[in-house]
């Protein structure tokens, strides 16, 4: 059968699977080590989790990420769901453009988006803070909200929002009884992706954020510079479980059906 | 309609316009604007911060950056090909395979050099048990190396290169396979006459999407490679949080853009030669 995979091929996929999660589950398993020299076991302990609680500064940068991230989903949400609308459902002009405007983003490299934010405030005089974390997190969200929403808008039944109109109900109603029951999936998975792209971010925070609004991520960063003790571990894998429960959630509701079945 | 249409894309198109395409256009102008003394720009034209690039240093890091991103990229074109070939012909193991190779790229980019870190420093785990074997006598240097940096590329790009050239695969027919070999062709000439031109565009477009995001890396150079293994997106943020040479760091961005718009030209032109031979 030319269709079989050879044994020598699967070791090497094998292997290169390995490589790609032994890393992060060798870092999780010593989180629970109990030296704090990590390289070596020597019995099982939840200390480091312990430690964490008892950390202010990462308890407040935790608050903050998550404020940052709930503003930011909120504003990239709301637009990006219109936008997404006027895209699917309205000849607009300027299509082409509006397309390329979505997409560069995606493709533009954090370290520039970070600097030239930076500029844009530091021209206009915005003092750097919470605020401009929000207002770079939205920008760089937003592609990704209309990308999300787009997909589930073209892949709903129109004959239903027809059958409505038909039926004597108007545009707003159509949308508010229809459209939107529909669509809700697609917009609460596209809020959850623009959630954990927030809170997950380190780069283009790094350039916009001012003194005293340090993220959870900039504290992580600092952390892993000076490379102390296993707490760093510790934060890691409750990072790790974290977002991986954000994006299962993400992508159930992508591929739920409208009335909530699978 | 297509009043509406505007009025409900505006408020996003506007967002986009504020916070993306007026940063940029800023930065274009202060990389052609002579240096403040004390940091900022001044009124002015001038191509000063251009033609610093062409001294050795920096035009060290500008070729470290591109060779290293290459090399990231064959080495994930290398990795990934069999795993999305052996994931296409998997069957019943198809998600779960799928979802091992999408997870990764959904965990913090920052725990994942982390982890990295982790493994190869000197009190590292790859260290300690080649010491316990008794392999080496002293710990290796392992981080703060080319080799370093461009492990932390692949080990965070290689999903991107695996995903679209198993799309690619996936559509492959294995009846042309079996037709192939029924007509005595080799297993090497099967793949190389058969499976190679279909996955060409997966080839591509995974190449793309590794190449972009390693010319454009930050994080693993910074953490993995150190002060001697600078990146041009390490450049780019020393001349802003440390040098204040606006000027300078805007034309760095400007050279990574130019480059990342190079490699979505070179794609388009890949992608219809693609289409020409399919």
């Amino acid at each position: 059968m030319t269709t079989r995979i050879r044994p020598g091929v699967a070791a090497f996929v094998g292997a290169v699977y390995l490589f790609l999660h032994v890393p992060v589950a060798v870092l999780i398993a010593f989180s629970f080590n109990a030296s704090r020299f990590s390289a070596a076991w020597s019995g099982f302990t939840l200390d480091w989790y312990r430690h964490l609680f008892e950390r202010d500064d990462l308890l407040r940068a935790t608050a903050r990420s998550l404020l940052v991230g709930v503003s930011a989903t909120a504003i990239a949400t709301v637009i990006g769901t219109l936008l997404a609308l006027a895209l699917a459902r309205h000849r607009i002009r300027g299509r082409r453009a509006v397309e390329a405007l979505l997409y560069a983003p995606v493709v533009t490299p954090e370290v520039v988006a970070g600097v030239s934010l930076l500029m844009l405030f530091a021209s206009v005089g915005i003092p750097l803070g919470l605020g401009t974390i929000v207002l770079a997190h939205a920008t760089f969200c937003l592609p990704f909200v209309v990308i999300v929403v787009l997909a589930r808008l073209s892949g709903m039944d129109r004959s239903l929002e027809e059958a409505a109109m038909i039926l004597g109900a108007d545009e707003i109603a159509t949308f508010r009884r229809v459209t939107l029951p529909q669509l809700a999936p697609g917009v609460l998975a596209a809020a959850l992706l623009a959630f954990t792209l927030s809170i997950d971010d380190f780069v283009i925070t790094s350039f916009v954020a001012g003194p005293g609004s340090s993220t959870l991520p900039m504290l992580v960063y600092s952390m892993v510079r000076r490379n102390v003790e296993p707490t760093v571990n510790a934060i890691s894998a409750i990072i790790v479980v974290a977002t991986t429960i954000l994006i299962v959630a993400a992508e159930r509701l992508t591929h739920a059906s409208p009335d909530g079945r699978e | 309609m297509s009043r509406r249409g505007w009025s409900l894309a505006g408020p996003g198109v506007g967002w986009l316009v504020v916070f993306f395409v007026a940063p940029l256009a800023l930065i274009a102008a202060f990389s052609v604007m002579p240096r403040g003394p004390y940091g900022g720009v001044e009124p002015g034209l001038t191509l000063e911060a251009y033609q610093r690039f062409l001294v050795p240093i920096y035009l060290t890091t500008l070729g470290r950056t591109v060779v290293l991103s290459l090399a990231c990229t064959a080495l994930c074109l290398l990795l990934g090909f069999p795993v999305a070939y052996a994931i296409s012909r998997s069957g019943r193991w198809k998600t779960l395979l799928l979802v091992l190779v999408v997870l990764p790229l959904w965990s913090s980019f920052l725990v994942r050099t982390f982890a990295m870190i982790f493994l190869l420093r000197d009190t590292g785990l790859i260290n300690e048990w080649l010491l316990a074997a008794g392999i080496i006598e002293r710990p290796l240097t392992l981080l703060y190396t080319p080799g370093a940096v461009l492990a932390g590329l692949v080990y965070g790009f290689l999903p991107f290169m695996i995903l679209p050239i198993y799309a690619s695969l996936e559509k492959l027919d294995l009846a042309l396979l079996e037709a192939a070999e029924a007509l005595g062709a080799r297993p090497v000439a099967r793949f190389r006459r058969v499976v190679l031109p279909l996955a060409l565009p997966g080839i591509a477009a995974g190449s793309l999407l590794v190449f972009v995001p390693a010319l454009g890396s930050f994080l693993t150079p910074d953490l993995l490679g150190g002060a001697k293994q600078l990146m041009i997106g390490n450049l780019i943020q020393n001349q802003f949080a440390t040098a204040r040479n606006w000027p300078f760091g805007s034309a760095a961005s400007l050279v990574m853009l130019t480059l990342v718009l190079a490699a979505v030209v070179a794609w388009l032109r890949l992608r219809d030669r693609a289409e020409e031979l399919a």
